[in-house]
């Protein structure tokens, strides 16, 4: 288990959004997450990189580090946790004011004080992994929507993190470019890298993962190997909104 | 009537006995005054100025009350105050708990705080339009706090603020006229002491003006072509 998770709730002022998470991660293993809009999905990740703290909860990491948001925890310990994984956002959020090499090297050089020109060679190789070779050089905005992902995956990869975490990286998309994004990730399962992937994508999740957990008003209700949650969903919840995404099954 | 002023100034300017010859005569020192005061004084408090304001917005956006309430304070006071009367507390007030500046120093710090303060604002909305996502980016690549306002929101937002702070500094150059009544020789003081034993008010008093406005212009096309290097990374 690259991190186990237990009891973790979080709720915003009165708004209870994670109620009672319970939830493994093995390492190299890909877990996906799906479940209706507001049910906590993002939330979850947020808590797992520590952009939000939980109200409680214990998280044990495989090299025995461990977190218990029951007391209260110090910055060094939120940005140790914070460091172990790398995160892809719905909407990029790529460095606008920096290329797209300088997005992929700046944790490397600046956080984890690498030397700069073997992090622009790791810089460089990320980028061609992502299909992306001939375009280190240009801002953001002179990318598609695709290729802005891409540079925020390699970007996420660059500081190797133990865990990876997508929070819909492929729902901004026009739907002809969702393939790209969608092969760069799996591609990232096939070479063992541990994530944590919140889609709507079905065929992404029965190929690729090896979990999928769904959620609904911040429990997971349901969860087990990809076929059986897909395919035979035991829980009304579940059959509802697979029924939702997938009209033609 | 305001045809007939200007016909009136026109005339003054252009016919009178030897007023070319004051005009030439006089613009050498006010020129001088603008060299060695003016600019300078403009300069070097706008600059501390920035330093005040980049350390008070930031104490400003900062989540702890206690650090926010004298950067809250500050704004307000000097916000809430006339700049002429921040000049005098400085030079003609502080002398009377023995605290005795000249005038240049005492402009500069007046001058200084004043620009602080305003700019203060001007920082902090533009650092507050950088969007979240930004400051969640620089997190989830490992940054501190301090780190991703250095690195990523601080550069952007610098952006933002070239014109709303290119005006605070156009209005500073413009307020350091002020400076003339604690002593300090700069452009229009110099105007006021040959006005004194000429008596041509309006034609050293407009000559002044002028040279503010050329002055001016010459910062807005400054301001012009800073924004334009910056341009390059916005999307058009
Ligand atoms: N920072 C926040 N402050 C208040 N409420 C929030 C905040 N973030 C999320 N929420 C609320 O938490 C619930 C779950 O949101 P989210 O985790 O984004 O769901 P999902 O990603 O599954 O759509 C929603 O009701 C949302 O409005
Ligand atoms: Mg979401």
């Amino acid at each position: 288990m690259l991190l186990s998770i237990q009891g973790l709730q979080k709720s915003f002022g009165e708004l209870a959004v994670l109620k009672d998470i319970d939830l493994d991660v093995g390492k190299g293993k890909v877990v996906t997450i799906m479940g209706p809009s507001g049910s906590g999905k993002t939330t979850l990740l947020r808590c797992l990189n520590g952009l939000e703290i939980p109200n409680q909860g214990y998280y044990q990491f495989h090299d025995g580090f461990t977190l218990d948001f029951n007391q209260k925890l110090s910055k060094k310990e939120m940005l140790q946790l914070r460091r172990k994984s790398g995160m892809v956002f719905q909407s990029y959020n790529l460095f606008p004011h920096k290329t797209a090499l300088e997005n992929v090297i700046e944790g490397p050089v600046i956080v984890q004080k690498k030397d700069k020109q073997s992090a622009i060679s790791h810089a460089k190789q990320l980028l061609s992994k992502v299909g992306l070779e001939d375009k280190m050089d240009l801002y953001p905005h002179q990318l598609s929507g695709g290729q802005q992902q891409r540079v925020g995956i390699a970007r996420a990869l660059a500081i190797e993190p133990e865990l990876m975490l997508f929070d819909e990286p492929t729902s901004a998309l026009d739907p002809e470019l969702i393939g790209d994004v969608l092969g760069v990730i799996k591609d990232l399962a096939n070479e063992g890298w541990t994530m944590v992937v919140v889609t709507h994508e079905v065929s992404f999740a029965k190929h690729v993962s090896d979990h999928v957990i769904f959620m609904d008003g911040g429990y997971i209700v349901e969860q087990g190997n990809p076929k059986d949650v897909l395919e035979q969903p035991q829980e009304p919840r579940t059959k509802q909104f697979l029924k939702r995404i997938l009209p033609e099954v | 009537m305001k045809m007939f002023l200007v016909s009136n100034l026109l005339f003054t300017v252009t016919n009178g006995s030897g007023n070319w010859d004051l005009i030439v005569r006089a613009l050498w020192p006010m020129v001088e005054g603008a060299i060695k005061y003016t600019i300078p004084l403009a300069l070097v408090s706008f600059l501390i100025g920035l330093m005040i304001a980049l350390l008070t917005a930031v104490m400003r956006l900062s989540s702890v009350a206690i650090v926010r309430a004298p950067a809250v304070f500050y704004v307000s006071a000097i916000r809430g105050t006339p700049l002429l009367v921040q000049l005098f507390i400085v030079f003609y007030g502080l002398p009377s708990i023995g605290l005795t500046i000249d005038p240049l120093p005492s402009a500069v710090i007046a001058f200084s705080l004043n620009v602080g303060a305003y700019a203060s604002e001007v920082i902090r909305a533009s650092i507050s339009s950088i969007p979240k996502g930004q400051w969640e980016a620089g997190y989830t690549v490992g940054m501190t706090y301090g780190t991703t306002l250095r690195r990523i929101i601080l550069p952007q937002a610098t952006r933002v603020s070239i014109p709303p702070l290119s005006n605070t500094f156009i209005s500073l150059v413009k307020d350091t006229s002020l400076a003339s009544l604690i002593l300090v020789t700069e452009l229009f003081r110099k105007a006021q002491e040959i006005a004194a034993n000429t008596f041509d008010f309006l034609l050293l008093y407009t000559e002044a003006a002028v040279l503010y406005w050329i002055i001016c212009f010459l910062l807005s096309i400054v301001q012009e072509i800073i924004e334009r290097r910056l341009e390059r990374y916005i999307a058009k």
